[in-house]
């Protein structure tokens, strides 16, 4: 029980337990299990970056009966990702609760959505899959609405109904898939959907219930209508860690299925469709983003496009064959989508304290912000570098290499769109930052409120610095992966 | 035996289309719930259909697990919708009484 797959679950879920048994120690129970479950996650990269895929089945029971874990190079990233950026979250957390009613809801909800995040990246079935989708979006919508205002109530209320409309949807799809194939786990069911060409059917309406409602919880354009308002009325630890994370573990589901399972069946016009619709999402939430009026509806928007641009990898994936081209493009895409998770939760960290701070978020009347909060201004100003994506940020190289693979495999017009996407995002944050440099008297200190500031600039730091200029072991730890796993064709 | 297997799956995907319907066009809260909850009962009966393997054999118990685990998450969310539902009702009436 001590190998680094179960810890990454059992040590946030065990924390949520002695949280809610012992509230009065919950900020200090709370940030032991976090930095545990950090520690945990780093042992099982460091496990991965040397032995390579790991599998794990719980409880000695035979494959198709027990819990099946998995750890390969795209979901470690995304583990690792996932859980500095939970440390990042819970020191600034403790923090910024000062209710008493508050810190003791936050807490157990908190580290029950992050196991539930560990838990979906690690699953090795689609039956666990469900559990672990369904345990993160009722944590999440809980802890959105824990302000207790109206607005984050109902935001949140909508966020619980469609969550679970996505989920029951999935769960369709699997039901669909067990019919047609008898297995739930990932390899295996690989293996029989290839082997299948006269099950295309089936497999097509399996994939088409799951994708779809996997979408809406991904909130891919125009199925994003629920975001904007549940992530901007969330308390600040809380929207950085719906924005970063919640959105991305069912981006990551679609990408799985897509790779591992539904690869043998997708052709360029089923990867199309979701690509286009990123495609609006880039210029739509571009734009709302460039029209909000406050600081959390902007980043909120943002995440819209940023999501989208993901999407855009896969009619590239499809056109490329298998090969350095292809490995440097899904590169490119967990490079965005880590970066995104930094940068995204640095903006928001740093938005919660701009807001605490002078008692709004309203854009317009941001000034002197700088002058006041300059660690502060300096994290959403790096945070929002690395949105744009300029160098040196992660995103830069992965929006580099997106562009590369669109002119090679002679769709040019995703060019267009990421082109157009980084123009409107650098016009979003620039006019925060604009209003945020007012003029007023000279910075009194750089860091007014340490265990609030550094979590947010430290975030915002990785977004740009560690992930732009050493993305190299990205590429490594995806290299153990196409080495270490014979499953399918994708990953 | 196969007709009651198909007819039990089947009334499950009809089920799942009125719940999907229902959800879709009408407005208030409730009835939304009751919606989703009509659309989880018919994914249930699917995965209670495909369990069946013939009258001698014991059925597959995989999908009566999806089933189960499906029941406690339905029951708790419903659980939660109702209880954001109500905070969110009590705040309209205090907005109506100022």
């Amino acid at each position: 029980m001590t190998d680094p797959l179960v810890l990454c679950i059992a040590l946030p879920l065990v924390g949520a337990m002695l949280v809610t048994a012992l509230p009065r120690w919950s900020v200090r129970l709370g940030i032991v299990s976090a930095l545990a479950t950090a520690g945990a996650a780093v042992a099982l990269t460091a496990a991965v970056w040397q032995q390579g895929t790991l599998h794990l089945i719980l409880g000695g029971w035979d494959a198709q009966l027990a819990i099946a874990l998995r750890a390969d190079g795209l979901a470690t990233a995304l583990v690792l990702m996932a859980n500095l950026v939970g440390l990042g979250i819970s020191v600034y957390a403790t923090g910024y609760f000062h209710d008493r009613l508050r810190v003791r809801s936050f807490w157990p909800l908190w580290l029950l959505l992050w196991a539930a995040l560990n838990g979906l990246f690690l699953a090795g079935d689609l039956f666990n899959l469900y559990v672990m989708l369904e345990l993160l979006g009722i944590a999440a919508a809980a802890l959105g609405a824990l302000t207790g205002n109206r607005d984050a109530v109902a935001a949140n209320l909508r966020y619980l109904l469609v969550g679970l409309l996505g989920s029951i949807s999935y769960l369709l799809g699997v039901a669909l898939l067990y019919t047609a194939h008898g297995t739930l786990d990932l390899g295996l069911l690989a293996q029989r959907i290839a082997a299948a060409p006269e099950l295309f059917a089936v497999n097509a309406a399996a994939m088409a219930l799951m994708v779809a409602g996997l979408a809406l919880k991904a909130a891919l354009f125009p199925l994003h209508f629920w975001l904007p308002p549940a992530h901007a009325n969330a308390p600040a630890p809380v929207s950085a860690a719906l924005s970063a994370l919640v959105v991305k573990a069912a981006f990551y589901l679609i990408l799985r299925l897509w790779l591992d399972l539904f690869w043998p069946i997708t052709g360029m016009a089923a990867a199309m469709l979701p690509a286009l619709l990123g495609a609006v999402a880039v210029l739509w939430g571009s734009w709302r983003a460039l029209r909000a009026e406050r600081l959390k509806l902007l980043a909120a928007y943002s995440t819209v496009a940023q999501i989208g641009y993901l999407f855009l990898f896969l009619p590239l994936l499809t056109a490329t064959p298998p090969g350095p081209a292809r490995d440097d493009l899904l590169a490119a895409l967990l490079l965005m989508a880590v970066t995104h998770g930094f940068a995204k939760a640095g903006f928001f960290l740093a938005a919660g304290l701009v807001q605490t701070n002078a008692g709004h978020d309203r854009i317009d009347d941001l000034g002197g912000t700088a002058q006041r909060l300059p660690a502060t201004t300096f994290a959403i100003a790096l945070s929002g570098s690395a949105l744009i994506g300029l160098p040196p940020s992660g995103s830069f190289i992965g929006k580099w290499l997106l562009m590369q693979g669109a002119i090679a495999t002679g769709q040019w017009w995703w060019v267009i769109v990421v082109t157009t996407g980084s123009l409107l995002a650098s016009a979003y944050v620039f006019r925060v930052l604009s209003r945020a440099f007012g003029l007023e008297p000279t910075p009194l200190k750089f860091i007014t409120d340490a265990r609030a500031e550094v979590p947010a600039l430290t975030l915002a730091l990785i977004s740009v610095a560690v992930l732009g200029l050493a993305s190299g072991p990205l590429w490594t730890l995806l290299g153990l992966s196409a080495a270490g796993s014979g499953t399918g064709g994708g990953v | 035996m196969l007709t009651a297997q198909f007819l039990y799956g089947g009334a499950g995907l009809v089920l799942f289309a009125l719940g999907l319907w229902s959800f879709l066009v009408h407005e208030p809260l409730l009835r939304k719930i009751i919606a989703l909850n009509i659309t989880g009962a018919g994914v249930f009966h699917v995965l209670i259909a495909i369990a069946y393997r013939g009258d001698v054999a014991p059925p597959d118990p995989v999908p009566h697990a999806l089933v189960l685990t499906g029941i406690v998450v339905a029951v708790s969310a419903t659980a939660l919708a109702l209880m954001l539902g109500a905070r969110l009702q009590d705040a309209e009436e205090e907005d109506r009484r100022r």
